[in-house]
């Protein structure tokens, strides 16, 4: 087990270095720099899951988010050209509104996190929670898992209809019957 | 130990990055990042809780919120190719086809 200094000092360089990031992803005027930067920023919260002895989870966040969404933000982000030349700023509400909403809620969130006065948790030995984590799904949670699994299918068919070319219709007389 | 309020203090700052990115930016694929951002700051505070109390909760929340942000990703990011292979734009104050 790490001792306290430690476990703070590396706590703090994980932070700032996913909030960087983060910052980064929001506010980088080059959306290629934003979409590289998201790595960088859910590198640093499976970080913080390995600190937290999250480790089936800090595993999943690198394998489906690092190597899947990123991945497929990427794509996007290269096969929508020319998306750098537009303005930024939203003009229907504007920066001050917007900076000043983000200010309140991160203000409130920030005042109800360091007043609440958490309980320090009794120090749980370093075990795998692959064991708890798979009982937990095939046991109270197997409903939610299967009902997730067919939300998966009805996403993947969804995304394939929607951004497949449409393919042009035949030349001859049946070809309204072949498509739908 | 690292106290648990610097967890959810961390969770609480990343998702208001995320409500910025959203709200100050027009480009929707930034838009669309910031909500992952936003994810990732939910699912953190869900981890910290559920150690914090013991259970094995959380963790299972964060891969169910994990399904969704997969589905929205592949969906999502579906949807802002074929719109720009229509309308030629990303910026979300000139997709108004849909308004009246």
């Amino acid at each position: 087990m790490l001792n306290s200094l430690a476990a703070q000092a590396i706590f703090y360089v994980i932070a700032a270095l996913t909030v960087g990031f983060a910052a980064l992803v929001a506010f980088s005027r080059n959306i290629v720099y934003s979409a590289f930067a998201l790595v960088g920023a859910l590198m640093g919260v499976a970080g913080v899951y390995i600190l937290l002895a999250a480790d089936f989870v800090a595993m999943v966040q690198v394998l489906l988010y690092v190597g899947g969404i990123v991945v497929l933000t990427i794509f996007a982000v290269m096969l929508t050209q020319g998306i750098g030349d537009l303005a930024v700023s939203n003009r229907a509400v504007g920066p001050g509104a917007g900076l000043a909403v983000v200010a309140l809620a991160g203000a409130v969130m920030l005042y109800a996190t360091l007043r609440t006065p958490w309980h320090l948790a009794t120090a749980v030995a370093v075990a795998s929670t692959t064991y708890g984590i798979g009982n937990a799904f095939l046991g109270v949670y197997v409903l939610p898992f299967e009902i997730a699994s067919l939300v998966l299918l009805a996403a993947l068919v969804g995304a394939v209809t929607i951004s497949r070319q449409d393919t042009p219709p035949p030349a001859d007389g049946a070809a309204e019957k072949g498509r739908s | 130990m690292v106290p648990m309020s610097y967890f959810v203090g961390l969770s609480a700052v990343l998702f208001a990055i995320g409500v910025a990115g959203v709200l100050l930016r027009r480009n929707i694929i930034v838009i669309f990042m910031s909500i992952e951002i936003m994810l990732n700051a939910v699912n953190l505070a869900f981890v910290a809780l559920g150690r914090r109390l013991g259970s094995m909760d959380g963790q299972v929340m964060v891969f169910f919120v994990m399904t969704v942000a997969a589905a929205e990703a592949a969906v999502g990011l579906a949807i802002i190719i074929a719109v720009f292979r229509n309308r030629e734009t990303v910026n979300a104050d000139q997709l108004n086809l849909m308004r009246w």
